[in-house]
């Protein structure tokens, strides 16, 4: 299993949505497809039409950064982090 | 007793004022995480509130109350163009509801509309084959602001009929619930060349009269106009004013010829005149004006008010509110006569709205 760690900006627009998941898929695009089932409506918040990474989201897979295509590893540590923007 | 809502849309979150009496008022947010609200709604035929609202990390949604404002849920479900369409959704703008209807105007222009309390939305309508929309679905050739569907004002009577505006484009009507439409901007001035007679015109505010559905009246980049026939034509009623330029507007909902407006400075501040703070009336449908300025701050008050950021209630003796790019919120409850600051140091204010609930 993969682990995903989401950004504090997520975790709070759906309910029980954890800081930390794990998750049984070969890439980051299968990943948010399982969250998007446990979720509905999370996929929205990550990525737009394309379908691509929003702008100002950025996904590390084992500290790369990866697109929606990176594979994952069964034991792949992924961060999905809210760019630092803003003011 | 009734209460007095006021929803305020600002660049970190929406706010809710309330009051039994539009004097003592109450604050509570900021609400719908933060998120930048540009515009919130009460739709007195459901009793919810929706915020319309644009994260830069998690994109558009539509926020939904249905406690007034205590708790919030966000759908974005069929908001958007589709993988193949060059057009994005950069913000959701411009809300409308009633009947069991939700619409939002959404930049790049189009207009979306839920039957089930915003849970899922689908497409109404781009205005396609509009004079002007090859340009307007142009994703490079977009007004500073990027509003796209900048607002939209529904009919009081017949749910089919609506106007939206198009930013830096013009008004226009639909009498079909958003199948065809018509452009609504004759006799309007533009200071700008035009590559189409009907449209090309620069709508900032547009507001209709309850006593009188064919007196309208609306604040543009180049002056302040009435129309006494439903928008169909327009006559400029600048004259008096200080200056030409504003964005706010509303109209008294009792008496069709009072009618108010911010005028600002044109420029790049578009801040009150002179650091004073006023609030322009007019009594007789803009033949004269006068300056409402009793309890505005009158020096060194350089405040800018946005185009949905005025509010008008509807009792027998109506109160006025505005806030400010600067996160100040003013209300009058003797229509403009006197003011007084209900909230300072909200962040910069881009929509007000007010209902009366029971």
């Amino acid at each position: 299993m993969a682990e995903l760690q989401l950004p504090p900006t997520l975790t709070p627009l759906f309910d029980g949505l954890p800081r930390r998941v794990e998750v049984d898929a070969a890439t980051v695009a299968d990943a948010l497809d399982e969250l998007e089932e446990r979720w509905p409506g999370l996929r929205d918040r990550l990525c737009e039409p394309g379908p691509a990474l929003r702008q100002h989201i950025h996904v590390y897979v084992d500290r790369e950064r990866a697109e929606l295509d990176t594979k994952l590893e069964p034991r792949s540590r992924v961060h999905v982090v809210a760019a630092i923007s803003g003011g | 007793m009734a209460r007095t809502l006021l929803l305020i849309g600002t660049r970190k979150g929406a706010f809710v004022l309330e009051s039994e009496d539009r004097r003592d008022w109450t604050l509570r947010g900021p609400l719908c995480e933060s998120w930048p609200v540009y515009h919130a709604i009460h739709d007195a035929s459901s009793g919810a509130m929706y915020a319309a609202a644009a994260s830069e990390w998690h994109g558009s949604a539509v926020w939904r109350s249905d406690d007034l404002g205590e708790t919030w849920a966000l759908s974005s479900e069929g908001i958007g163009y589709g993988d193949d369409d060059p057009r994005k959704v950069s913000k959701v703008s411009s809300l409308a509801a009633r009947n069991g209807r939700v619409l939002v105007g959404v930049e790049a222009p189009g207009i979306f509309q839920s039957s089930d309390g915003g849970e899922t939305w689908s497409l109404l309508t781009t205005l396609a084959g509009q004079p002007g929309s090859e340009l307007w679905d142009d994703p490079a050739n977009q007004p500073p602001g990027h509003l796209g569907i900048s607002a939209l004002m529904l009919d009081g009577d017949d749910d089919a009929r609506f106007w939206a505006i198009v930013q830096g484009v013009g008004s226009f009507e639909t009498g079909d619930g958003g199948q065809t439409w018509t452009p609504r901007n004759k006799g309007l001035r533009a200071d700008w060349p035009r590559p189409h007679e009907e449209v090309g015109f620069c709508v900032h505010r547009l507001v209709r009269s309850l006593s009188d559905p064919a007196r309208m009246y609306q604040q543009n980049h180049v002056g302040v106009h009435r129309s006494d026939d439903g928008g169909e034509s327009w006559f400029e009623i600048t004259d008096g004013l200080p200056s030409e330029f504003g964005f706010a507007a509303a109209v008294h909902p009792h008496d069709r010829d009072t009618f108010y407006v911010i005028p600002l400075d044109p420029g790049h501040a578009r801040c009150m005149p002179d650091g004073q703070a006023a609030v322009w009336r007019t009594r007789d449908g803009g033949e004269k004006w006068e300056k409402l300025t009793r309890g505005l701050p009158q020096q060194h008050a350089h405040l800018g008010v946005l185009r949905a950021a005025m509010a008008i209630d509807r009792h027998d003796t109506p109160g006025l509110y505005f806030g400010t790019s600067t996160g100040q919120l003013f209300a009058s409850a003797d229509e403009g006569d006197n003011w007084t600051e209900i909230a300072d140091h909200l962040p910069s204010i881009w929509s007000v709205e007010v209902a009366t609930v029971d």
